[in-house]
């Protein structure tokens, strides 16, 4: 497949503090990628480097074959980004805003512009400070994605917003991918938002990505289990696969990594029963992930 | 087409939609001839990815679930019956495994489940003869 987004072997630090280390990823025309991650785990500086706005000290950054930091006004032409914080400038109203935008993007289309503040019932006439977060969110949403770029990036989109505003924002980007050829990625704390679009996931942790798979994949090929003794335990059990665990005595709960026969005989080699085994959400993925049992083996 | 998509369990939510189409032609809330959303239509229906729900209808073409019509559109085939009954049987042994665990767990044996199965069957097939709701014990 034809890849938009290519990081290769990206390092980078601020000072004495390393932001980034060997992080490549890969995104494939009309796929979307899901970025999760905790706080200051470095999504926003991944991201950074994909626009351009940041170079890495080590590696490479190829968006549409360019490199973003070097070619940034080609490469800026074909992103549509929207972040959580507010960039839009409040004193224009919202028709200006769209003129303002068109200048810049000779692909703004304005049937679509239209279509869209219809639909999200947006006052055109409005200064955009006197819009609701919501409605400002809309706004730049629209401002995102009239030019109809074909790589879109969210920085955290619907961060803050009401479930209304976010199923908008959701039902809007389904649509824009539905449309042939639209690449994603889609930086979120949403788990969910993240399970209903992506096809891949990378989860970013301390700067590295920590796990990254096609998101269908990462769901069969984890579970989600409880083990029982017979008589209480006071010791962590420890098995291959393992990804954490936790509990105390008799029950302990555990996210693993592998297949079920797997799991079955690490649980008798252990004296343990496995009880209630299904496989893994997201979510549990991404918290055994993010706080690993120590001397888990992988 | 109803569908709900849950995210809170590990099931990939194209496996979501494939296992809940099959269960409306199995429990006959679809029929063959009947035709499926387009794939962009569902997805901004249920707001998931587009190329999950296309996942979902190739999955459900190759298991002979659905067809693609020259004409365009995807329909529920006619030769579903044989596939639905297998269907049917998962449905069922999904619930009796629910009932199986719950009923060893209060300390039935199997023998016990069965004759209570034909006991409450009875009282299905005709709830006015009250000798049938007499208590076993």
């Amino acid at each position: 497949m034809n890849s938009i987004v290519q990081l290769d072997h990206v390092t980078r630090s601020f000072g004495s503090k390393l932001a980034l280390n060997d992080v490549s990823l890969k995104v494939d025309q009309g796929t979307v990628l899901g970025l999760v991650g905790e706080n200051g785990s470095g999504k926003t500086t991944i991201l950074k480097h994909v626009l351009g706005l940041l170079k890495p000290n080590t590696g490479t950054v190829s968006v549409f074959g360019m490199d973003p930091a070097r070619q940034p006004v080609p490469v800026l032409a074909q992103i549509g980004y929207l972040s959580e914080e507010d960039i839009l400038p409040g004193w224009m109203r919202g028709y200006e805003l769209q003129r303002y935008m068109q200048g810049f993007y000779p692909t703004w289309d304005q049937e679509y512009a239209d279509q869209l503040a219809k639909e999200f019932r947006l006052d055109l006439y409005a200064k955009l400070s006197t819009l609701s977060k919501g409605q400002r969110a809309r706004a730049g949403l629209m401002a995102a994605l009239a030019y109809r770029p074909p790589l879109i990036v969210l920085d955290e989109p619907s961060s803050g917003l009401d479930p209304i505003v976010r199923h908008d924002i959701l039902s809007v980007i389904v649509r824009t991918i539905a449309e042939e050829g639209r690449t994603v990625i889609l930086s979120s704390h949403h788990l969910a938002e993240v399970d209903r679009l992506a096809d891949n996931v990378a989860l970013v942790k301390n700067g590295e990505i920590a796990l990254y798979d096609a998101l269908d994949t990462l769901k069969e090929e984890h579970i989600t289990c409880t083990l029982v003794y017979e008589k209480a335990n006071f010791s962590m059990p420890i098995f291959k696969g393992l990804v954490s665990i936790s509990g105390s005595g008799r029950e302990w709960t555990a996210l693993s990594k592998g297949t079920p026969e797997l799991l079955r005989e690490e649980a008798e080699r252990l004296g343990a029963r496995v009880i209630d085994q299904r496989s893994a959400s997201l979510d549990e993925i991404f918290v055994g992930y993010s706080r690993p049992t120590h001397g888990a083996s992988r | 087409m109803q569908l709900h998509i849950t995210t809170n369990d590990g099931v990939p939510i194209y496996l979501q939609i494939v296992n809940q189409v099959k269960y409306l032609v199995a429990s006959g809330r679809l029929s063959p001839g009947d035709e499926m959303p387009p794939i962009r239509v569902l997805a901004e229906q249920l707001v998931v990815n587009p190329n999950t729900v296309a996942r979902a209808y190739r999955e459900l073409e190759v298991s002979g679930v659905v067809e693609k019509r020259r004409t365009a559109g995807t329909y529920i085939s006619e030769a579903g019956s044989p596939l639905a009954r297998g269907e049917q049987v998962r449905i069922l042994s999904d619930r009796i495994d629910s009932l199986l665990s719950e009923a060893h767990q209060l300390g039935f044996s199997d023998e016990e489940i069965v004759d209570l199965l034909r006991r409450r069957s009875a009282v299905l097939v005709s709830p006015s003869d009250p000798t049938l709701e007499e208590d076993p014990s």
